[in-house]
């Protein structure tokens, strides 16, 4: 099988792997890249747990091939965290407690920062449904949702603050 | 498994047209790659399209008429406020599929070539009165919605042949259309039932209407009687009564843990009388702007 060579960026820095074409992005990301932030739950685009965005567009990296993402832009969880501060998400997260054993953790606030940057202020149902790809088989969800309304309402008043 | 990204669709169907094997278009590859991994199909040649130049593109012709590309996805369908407006059935149907991550790479030709009697995407376009272009081995041709699928995973596509772009006719005054699917979640799931109406009216009464089906038969059909019920009419007690005996008559599906044939047969007529209403509304509330 021929390799192909793929050219891509992830969380900024310019990466290069070779790739099987049939490799998805979350493989080529795990075991090329060595970034295993995103999991893989289902492998049929269910669970989300694989989620990143692809030149800024939120999708399940199990259904993408690794040479797709040739002259994309990747964006996974690793490049959440400035260095070692986490990202207000993240820090919420913790705060209500919205894991268990967090294997959909990295999917759900990838999905939940690319909702924050489309509506900053979506209504619970708008984030109940935005989210309806990411599964969480612990937590109940409810915990995830008040995490993400609050860090909402956090960012929007920082922005407000900034602004005055 | 070659994979390749041509640069023409003439490319394309070259590759696809030299193909010995198993061969397969990918655009979103939210049907494609789920088939790949669980190992059901394997291609020989995977064609990549999204690299064809316009392929992205959401375009509105002169005369009204839109043109989406093939590898446009339904995310950018619903960032589209003019399509929207247009044809909001058509990108509610859309918009259905999948999870937010599943928005982010799915089209509505894939929805389509993917032959699912179920796709939500389908019964819309049919309603609308959409067509494919098709370009091939043998030329180009143009083919209604309705005609592609021609049953459970099987199209009206021709070895060699792609589709190149789907057309949604020109909205024109006075219209509306509208999408719905029972499933028995509120989200992520497929379609038990899926109802299109898309109609015209002249005042309060309607002039033009195309009904279409999803998930009652091996494919998404036309159901003209269904559309003769409404024409005609205000849309009264009677016309909905004769949507819905026309829209269940023309049902034939199958008997599964998700839906028994009684309940879609039944529910194929509840979902017209409601998708008949909403185009109702939209209609004479756009005639009123």
């Amino acid at each position: 099988m021929t390799r192909i060579h793929v050219n891509t960026t992830v969380n900024g820095d310019k990466v290069d792997f070779l790739a099987d074409p049939r490799e998805t992005l979350l493989d080529c990301l795990r075991d090329k890249v060595g970034m295993t932030g995103a999991k893989e739950g289902c492998g049929t685009g269910d669970c989300g747990a694989c989620s990143v965005t692809l030149d800024g567009r939120l999708v399940c990296s199990c259904l993408v091939l690794g040479v797709e993402a040739e002259g994309k832009q990747v964006e996974t969880i690793e490049g959440m965290a400035n260095g070692g501060e986490l990202h207000p998400l993240q820090q919420k997260f913790i705060e209500y407690a919205a894991l268990q054993c967090g294997i959909c953790t990295p999917g759900i606030l990838v999905a939940t920062q690319a909702l924050l940057k489309k509506n900053p202020d979506p209504t619970e149902e708008e984030v109940r449904y935005w989210l309806a790809g990411n599964l969480c088989r612990c937590t109940g969800y409810d915990k995830i949702i008040r995490a993400v309304m609050d860090t909402a309402k956090d960012l929007r008043a920082e922005k407000v603050g900034g602004d005055v | 498994m070659r994979y390749h990204t041509p640069a023409s669709f003439d490319d394309a169907v070259g590759i696809a047209a030299d193909a010995t094997g198993v061969t397969r278009f990918l655009a979103g590859g939210t049907d494609v790659l789920v088939q790949l991994r669980a190992d059901i199909v394997t291609p020989d040649d995977l064609i990549d399209v999204k690299h064809i130049p316009g392929v992205r593109d959401i375009t509105q012709n002169s005369d009204g008429s839109w043109a989406i590309g093939i590898a446009v996805a339904g995310a950018e369908m619903t960032e589209c406020p003019a399509l929207i407006a247009d044809w909001p059935g058509v990108v509610e149907g859309m918009d259905l599929i999948g999870s937010t991550q599943v928005q982010g790479r799915a089209t509505l030709v894939g929805n389509l070539c993917n032959g699912s009697p179920a796709a939500d995407a389908v019964p819309g376009m049919i309603a609308a009165g959409a067509t494919v272009s098709i370009t091939g081995p043998d030329g180009n041709r143009t083919v209604a919605v309705e005609d592609i699928p021609t049953g459970p995973g099987r199209t009206a596509l021709n070895k060699g042949e792609m589709v190149t772009a789907v057309n949604i006719p020109a909205r024109g005054d006075n219209g509306g259309d509208a999408y719905l699917r029972f499933i028995p979640r509120t989200e992520m799931d497929i379609a038990v039932v899926g109802c299109a109406v898309n109609l015209r009216v002249d005042g309060d009464v309607i002039t033009e209407a195309r009904v279409a089906l999803g998930a009652v038969a091996p494919t998404a059909r036309l159901v003209a009687d269904a559309a003769t019920a409404i024409i005609g009419t205000t849309l009264d007690e009677g016309a909905l009564a004769a949507l819905a005996a026309a829209a269940s008559a023309a049902c034939n599906p199958i008997d599964d843990k998700r839906g028994t044939i009684e309940f879609r047969t039944h529910v194929a007529g509840v979902l017209a009388q409601r998708a008949a209403k909403i185009a109702y509304a939209r209609a004479t509330c756009a005639g009123g702007e």
